[in-house]
């Protein structure tokens, strides 16, 4: 199958003008025939679902937790981009646009990222008629803060709670409709198969987690937006129930996966402390705004840190990257944080930790302003590690935080099922090899309030889909499986415990699919993953039954499904013989450690078609074609 | 510095809505002071499991203290013990050795529960449906900063929007209203020039909708402040009060 994104013709910032003119329509007073379901209710889901009812289809609306207010899109915390270019330093949308190409070492479309630094400044734009309580300036205009991998500053934010203002805007709207009568809202919800008829998508299969019934519904289109699927690694800072079972399922039933194995490890994140630890937790990147990374000189140097003298201390980001500083993208500042533990710098018990110093902003600035900036995320970490940062400097290393990688999508965000869209951190699209700070909030809205709208209306008006009810033997047995599917992991009583399988899994997904890379190491994780995996559905332990409120059969579903994928991470990092992003190869890289990419062999979209159970899957190839920006080698000196 | 500790809960187990729960005596031997309150019903979790009983049921996502997903009444509060901090962010470096501790659902007649420490909060979201939004549709809206706001009622309505729906206002209040809920998107909105045309509506509409719910009655106990994990403040109740007479009086005058 011949991948076609679909990109519009002509000048690439008049492209998605021209493709909004050029989709067809659907007449308004059709517009209620059609059934849409959206499937999450995070910033992509809550958004589409909102506005999707706004124009007047039906929606139908998914959500695994017990309100749609509750998506993991709430925790995050720093900002959101826009070229606004308020502050007048030299920002507007073609250097979002190019940033955001560079950041993601030049492994996304160019005309899907122009679209999105086009529509970033209407997001702000209707944020705030929601009433979204951005921060503002004395003069009562909005304010913005700097990001990691931008010279401009250009991140609006709403103190350390941006993606909870955001959602709860979005859940405002989301709200609205509900009450409208437009949306259905189905919280604790979980999506477990995908129901294609003749090609199209057609509905879903959902487990109702009170009564732990399989319910049907059907629509003329389904959106997922069921985010990422970085709990993959079991440790990370994504929410408890963050998963990839719909779209691994989607998967299954004909949707390519593409670039499974870009993942963002992110640098400043409260290190693991224990193995009882379930999660791990952010501290947003706006902190690099003013806090100083440094580890001691010497290895080993296990003196508190104010009793070590400045002349004996590191600031290794601010040596080595002299015009980004602490401010380098994610997939570097956290390689480094690495690099220096490896090399015994690391500080704090575990010794796998860099300082984050915020002294000299405070002597600079003033406690009231640097508790005003960031006063919640220092609570928060003073209530985890019991240390005071306004005294002492905090500790961080790197954590697993966003999946670049995702279902497939065209310029529509049609995925190569006709009538699946996805949207947000679920699919692929924008973020090439290393998604920047603060760019994921703006896509998930720019996706759900800007870009689905349209695109959905072009496919519904271009076919004839035919009339089905969820007595179709497609649903029929589409709720079979998933029934099927259930009482296997009801049925295996053995001895281990679905977390630890989660757990020895992260382990193996962290050490050889972590932050470096290489290909024996590849290998044989592959090998450990299929044993595991072996194990798990002879020996996992899944107390209680299915037809009721069962939060361990929840988890298994969704562990199984992680050990099937990770495999599938692992094929994809070994398909890829270059580094990019956050993708490090050991064996390519440049003198200096940086990643070194391969443009002439692996300058694609890699997306993978599933064969059928152990078969392995087929790879498809999008070439990525730079008509605007010259490919080079990523330098943040 | 870490530290080990043994510990006494007693949980309520309640199989479903409509059966009879009661207090169940656990032992949760050598727990690191480190974790948090949630990481420690987890290795109780894995203990059961492999003891072949039923794990304890309860409610968290983030673990963040943002999502208002996890709660529960702990010792007698809403969350438990600390001021200012969801359950999921309380951790027992503050408890002692040898503690008994009980941890109970929230109770309150709008809140159903559906197994033991889960309940059924639904009842905040149809709040929000009554009025808690600003009618806008996607696109067509002004220019960001066409219309300036104060930094001080910016900051104002952030306090407010900083609710995150968990519903302990109403389990620590002895008439289970949910007016410190209400109050915080009242203002937050009223705060703001993009909410005002709406204002009285909205004001009267969540309050109607909060008493056909079956909340009770304000009686200005202030226990809903002292467990909020977010510090909203009463002043938002007083805020909500004065929306809601200036909204009556109007009503009554047209
Ligand atoms: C701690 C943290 C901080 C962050 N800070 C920032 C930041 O400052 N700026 C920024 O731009 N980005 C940030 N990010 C990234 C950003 O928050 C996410 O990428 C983004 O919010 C994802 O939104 P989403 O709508 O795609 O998915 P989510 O918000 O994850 O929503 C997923 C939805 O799908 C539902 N769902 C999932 N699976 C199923 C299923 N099988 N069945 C039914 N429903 C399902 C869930 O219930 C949920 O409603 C941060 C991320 C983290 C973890
Ligand atoms: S689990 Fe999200 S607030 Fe506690």
């Amino acid at each position: 199958m011949q991948l076609d994104a679909k990109i519009p013709g002509g000048p690439l910032t008049e492209k998605w003008d021209r493709h909004r003119f050029e989709l067809k329509l659907v007449n308004p007073a059709n517009k209620r025939k059609f059934n849409i379901i959206v499937v999450g209710t995070g910033l992509a889901g809550g958004s589409a679902a909102a506005t999707l009812a706004e124009l007047g289809y039906d929606v139908k609306n998914f959500c695994i937790q017990d309100s749609p207010r509750r998506a993991h899109s709430i925790a995050a915390q720093g900002g959101i981009n826009a070229a606004k270019n308020y502050p007048n330093d030299g920002d507007s949308i073609w250097r979002l646009f190019y940033d955001t190409v560079k950041g993601g070492d030049f492994r996304a479309r160019e005309a899907n990222v122009c679209r999105l630094a086009q529509l970033s400044t209407n997001i702000i734009d209707h944020c705030v008629a929601q009433g979204v309580p951005f921060a503002r300036d004395y003069g009562g205009l909005l304010a913005n803060r700097s990001f990691g991998g931008a010279q401009v500053s250009r991140t609006f934010y709403a103190r350390g709670q941006t993606g909870q203002q955001l959602l709860l805007g979005a859940y405002s709207s989301l709200s609205r409709q509900i009450a409208a009568g437009k949306v259905t809202m189905f919280p604790r919800r979980e999506m477990l198969e995908l129901v294609v008829i003749n090609g199209q998508a057609r509905g879903i299969v959902v487990r109702n987690l009170v009564t732990g019934e399989m319910e049907r519904h059907e629509a003329h289109a389904v959106v997922l937006c069921t985010g990422g699927y970085g709990n993959v690694f079991f440790l990370s800072t994504n929410a408890m129930a963050s998963n990839v079972t719909a779209s691994y399922r989607a998967y299954k039933k004909g949707a390519f996966f593409a670039n499974p194995c870009f993942t963002q490890i992110h640098p400043t994140c409260i290190p693991v402390h224990g193995d009882y630890q379930s999660k791990l937790t952010l501290m947003s990147e706006s902190l690099r705004n003013d806090g100083r990374v440094w580890v001691p000189k010497t290895p080993g140097d296990k003196r508190p840190p104010h009793q070590i003298p400045e002349a004996e201390r590191d600031y290794y980001l601010e040596n080595k990257y002299p015009s980004f500083g602490n401010l380098v993208p994610r997939d570097v500042a956290s390689r480094n944080a690495k690099e220096q533990c490896d090399m015994g710098k690391g500080v704090g018990e575990t010794a796998l930790a860099v300082y984050l110093d915020f002294e000299d902003a405070i002597k600079r600035d003033g406690r009231d302003v640097i508790e005003k900036k960031y006063g919640n995320l220092f609570q928060m970490y003073e209530k985890i590690t019991a240390d005071d940062p306004y005294q002492t400097p905090m500790m961080i290393y790197p954590a697993v935080h966003y999946t670049m990688g995702g279902l497939w999508v065209d310029y529509n965000l049609m995925s190569t099922i006709p009538g699946l869209f996805v949207l947000g951190e679920a699919n692929f699209s924008d973020h090439g090899a290393n998604r920047l700070g603060a760019s994921a909030l703006m896509q998930g809205l720019a996706d759900g309030y800007f870009v689905v709208p349209y695109t959905i209306g072009g496919y519904i008006s271009g076919t004839t889909p035919e009339d089905v009810t969820t007595d179709h033997p497609a649903f029929k047995e589409a709720s079979q499986q998933a029934e099927i599917r259930t009482r296997k992991l009801l049925s295996v009583k053995g001895k281990r415990t679905v977390d630890d399988f989660h757990k020895e899994l992260g382990h193996i997904m962290w050490e050889y699919c972590g932050m470096a890379r290489n290909n024996e190491g590849l290998d044989k994780a592959k090998t450990m993953i299929r044993s595991l995996r072996e194990e798990f559905w002879e020996n996992v332990l899944v107390p209680g039954g299915g037809k009721a409120f069962n939060q361990s059969l929840e988890r298994a579903g969704r562990v199984a499904d992680f050990l099937e994928f990770g495999e599938l991470m692992l094929t994809d990092a070994l398909a890829r013989q270059e580094s990019c992003g956050g993708h490090f190869n050991e064996a390519y890289q440049t003198e200096e450690n940086e990643a070194r990419r391969d443009d002439e062999n692996f300058c694609h979209v890699a997306a993978w078609e599933w064969a059928g159970d152990d078969k392995a899957p087929v790879f498809h190839k999008e070439p990525l074609v730079f008509e605007h920006v010259k490919l080079t080698q990523r330098s943040y000196k | 510095m870490t530290k080990t500790i043994n510990i006494t809960l007693k949980v309520w187990r309640q199989f479903g809505p409509d059966v009879k729960g009661r207090l169940e005596t656990y032992q949760a031997k050598n727990i690191s002071t480190d974790m948090s309150f949630l990481e420690m019903l987890d290795v109780i979790n894995e203990q059961l499991t492999l003891e072949g009983k039923d794990p304890i049921a309860f409610d968290h996502d983030c673990r963040e203290g943002i999502c208002g997903m996890c709660g529960s009444v702990v010792n007698g509060r809403a969350h438990g013990p600390e001021k200012g901090t969801t359950l999921c962010q309380l951790h027992m470096r503050h408890f002692s050795d040898g503690d008994t501790v009980v941890i109970e659902p929230w109770r309150s007649r709008a809140f159903k529960i559906i197994k033991d420490l889960v309940v059924d909060r639904s009842a905040f979201d149809q709040i929000i449906q009554a009025g808690g939004y600003v009618s806008v549709n996607a696109g067509g809206a002004p220019d960001g900063n066409a219309v300036p706001i104060s930094q001080e009622n910016a900051e104002k309505a952030m306090d407010a929007a900083a609710c995150i729906g968990c519903g302990a206002c109403v389990a620590s209040c002895p008439n289970a209203s949910a007016m410190l809920f209400v109050s915080a998107k009242v203002s937050q909105l009223a705060l703001l020039p993009q909410g005002k045309p709406e204002a009285a509506e909205r004001a009267l509409a969540m309050v109607r909708k909060m008493d056909d719910l079956g909340f009770g009655n304000c009686t200005n106990e202030t226990e809903c402040e002292a467990d909020c994990p977010k510090e909203i403040s009463i002043v938002n109740i007083a805020r909500l009060n004065r929306e809601y007479l200036k909204a009556g009086f109007l009503s009554s005058v047209i």
